[in-house]
């Protein structure tokens, strides 16, 4: 017999977006239960050596490590929370039931309300030999290095430049690898340019305007071809140039991990501002099925801040549909959204806002793009 | 130019360097962080409240050169790792250093320029790495005057490789 557990609120995915959710809504007395796949909490923070950016008030400056630790430590100490690690989520049914694989066993859940704080998958580029060993995605290459202090080569060519791109060639410049190159094919740097200008003065050429060809290399990379693009990121024949490496990272983008969402018959839209399908919501997060609510990278990604925020207001408002009212509600939401708005208010985040103009309102709605699978 | 290649340009550095008689006077907070993004934990760090509060988090900070004493708290605050300290008078360059392992006081070591070419040797005249920097050290280099506004980060190891 499969168990079946029931709940006030049940969080999936515990990164900073599913924590901060959780916590939110426990210390409005809601019994809640997090669900993550990996061994414990955390998420991305767990991997995330260096300081943070963002503002102060949500932790900026420090590391995101430290951040998650903390948070950590603050679900620990809440009765009202009950982690369990190791759990993937499966599947969600139309008895309004989801399925989590735990430690091995199958068991069901059922909660009144569901916040899906899943984060985001990496994205894959395409250029001859890419299935050599040796190109790695970022996330894996932080994983291996900052999670188990395994190297992934000697000399790195660093595809993307954005901040995932910059802050990793960081991370391993201060693991003593050599970054050959940072190779981004847009006209300009997309990341911080203080996270640029921090490897550019350790002598890390950022070739803008450039991409890669192919892998080199019989069993393994041996190097990279790159090659120049013009205005419309079309191949510039000629321009080819030879970089020796034994490691190719790509840090080229992420993509919302939506699938549950889909499953749950969420409308969506594909955004590209925001990385990919994400889910038609509110102001609160809630998505167009009533008991589910969406935060942080799932629905769009974004920054560590921002999905603390996000899964703030979530966790607050699933609660207070539950019916754990508190009088601070309205005052306390209202200063959350005011917060996201202002870490969204300037060119940085015109993106983001592009993006979410896409997601809300009845006209989007009718743009879901799985309706036909009904 | 700075958005292709991380360098900033002369021009983007005279918008955050004050003028001559400013150096003169004594160290002075360089804060090289030239697009406007949303982080503000250098307005924090800084006891003098040199550093103008930011009414829009996305605000690019904006030093008081007249209340910045180059008392150097900002400088490990920065996750950007963008704020130096420049003592004129006495030679002297501060700045953020996150590799193993920390240089020693009185090791000469490799001053790097902003597109990180060794362009001189400096000397190591302070580390500070105390716990509230968390990891953050930061050191203090003697130079030649014509590489203070050149010199942004250094080489730790054998001065001939
Ligand atoms: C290299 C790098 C540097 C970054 N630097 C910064 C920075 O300086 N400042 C900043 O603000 N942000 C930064 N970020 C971004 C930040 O890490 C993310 O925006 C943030 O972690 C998103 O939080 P999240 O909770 O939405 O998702 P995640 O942190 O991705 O967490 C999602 C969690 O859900 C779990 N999960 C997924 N599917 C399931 C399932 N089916 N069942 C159970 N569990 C599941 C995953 O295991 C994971 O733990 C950086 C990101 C990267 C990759
Ligand atoms: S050097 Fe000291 S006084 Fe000057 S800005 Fe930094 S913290 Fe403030
Ligand atoms: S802390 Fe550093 S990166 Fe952040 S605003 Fe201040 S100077 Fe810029």
């Amino acid at each position: 017999m499969i168990l079946l557990i029931n709940t006030d609120l049940l969080v999936i995915g515990g990164g900073p977006a599913g924590m901060t959710a959780a916590l939110k809504a426990a210390k409005r007395k809601a019994e809640v239960i997090i669900v993550e796949r990996y061994h414990e909490l955390g998420g991305q923070l767990t991997k995330q050596t260096h300081r943070f950016f963002g503002s102060k008030s949500e932790q900026a400056g420090t590391r995101g490590i430290d951040i998650a630790r903390g948070l950590t430590k603050e679900i620990q100490n809440m009765s009202e929370i009950k982690v369990l690690t190791e759990a993937t989520a499966q599947g969600y049914y139309e008895d309004k039931i989801v399925t989590v694989s735990y430690q091995n066993k199958f068991r069901k859940i059922r909660a009144k309300r569901i916040i899906i704080a899943t984060g985001a998958s990496e994205k894959m580029m395409l250029f001859e030999n890419n299935d050599l060993p040796g190109v790695y995605g970022a996330g894996a290459i932080q994983t291996l290095m900052n999670l188990y202090g395994i190297l992934p080569g000697k000399k790195v060519i660093m595809v993307g430049a954005g901040n995932i791109g910059l802050i990793v060639s960081y991370q391993l410049l201060q693991a003593g690898v050599e970054v050959k190159a940072v190779i981004e094919a847009d006209s300009e740097i997309g990341g911080y340019l203080v996270h640029a200008s921090k490897i550019r003065r350790t002598g890390v050429p950022i070739y803008t305007g450039h991409s890669v060809k192919s892998a080199i290399g019989e069993s393994s990379v041996k190097g990279a071809e790159i090659i120049k693009l013009d205005e419309n990121w079309q191949m510039i024949t000629g321009t080819e140039r030879f970089i020796k490496a034994d490691t190719i990272c790509l840090a080229v983008g992420l993509r919302p991990l939506v699938s549950l969402l889909i499953q749950a018959d969420c409308a969506m839209v594909y955004v590209p501002e925001l990385g990919g399908d994400v889910p038609i919501r509110d102001e609160n997060l809630k998505t167009t099925n009533d008991q589910i609510f969406v935060a942080g990278d799932a629905a769009g990604i974004e920054e560590a801040t921002a999905a603390m925020l996000e899964g703030e207001i979530a966790g607050l408002k699933a609660a207070s549909e539950i019916g754990y009212l508190s009088e601070d509600v309205v005052e306390e939401t209202r200063r959350l959204k005011r917060e996201l708005k202002k870490l969204r208010g300037g060119p940085i985040g015109r993106k983001i806002r592009r993006g979410l103009s896409k997601v809300r309102g009845d006209d989007n709605v009718k743009k879901n793009r799985y309706s036909h699978l009904r | 130019m700075l958005k292709r290649t991380g360098i900033p340009t002369s021009d983007d550095l005279q918008s955050v360097t004050p003028d001559k008689e400013r150096l003169l006077e004594g160290p002075v907070a360089i804060i090289e962080c030239f697009n406007e993004i949303p982080c503000d934990p250098c307005f924090y760090s800084c006891p003098f409240k040199a550093i103008k509060k930011f009414d829009d988090i996305n605000d690019k900070p904006e030093l008081d050169y007249s209340k910045c004493t180059g008392c150097g708290n900002c400088i490990a605050s920065c996750p950007g790792l963008a704020i130096f300290v420049v003592d004129y008078p006495k030679n002297r360059l501060s700045l953020p250093y996150e590799f193993l392992p920390l240089p020693s006081v009185g090791d000469k070591v490799w001053g790097l320029n902003r597109a990180g070419k060794s362009i001189c040797q400096v000397e190591v005249i302070k580390v500070k790495d105390p716990d509230k920097n968390d990891k953050t050290a930061v050191i203090t280099i003697r130079l030649s005057k014509k590489y203070l506004m050149e010199v942004r980060h250094i080489k730790v190891g054998d001065l001939d490789e």
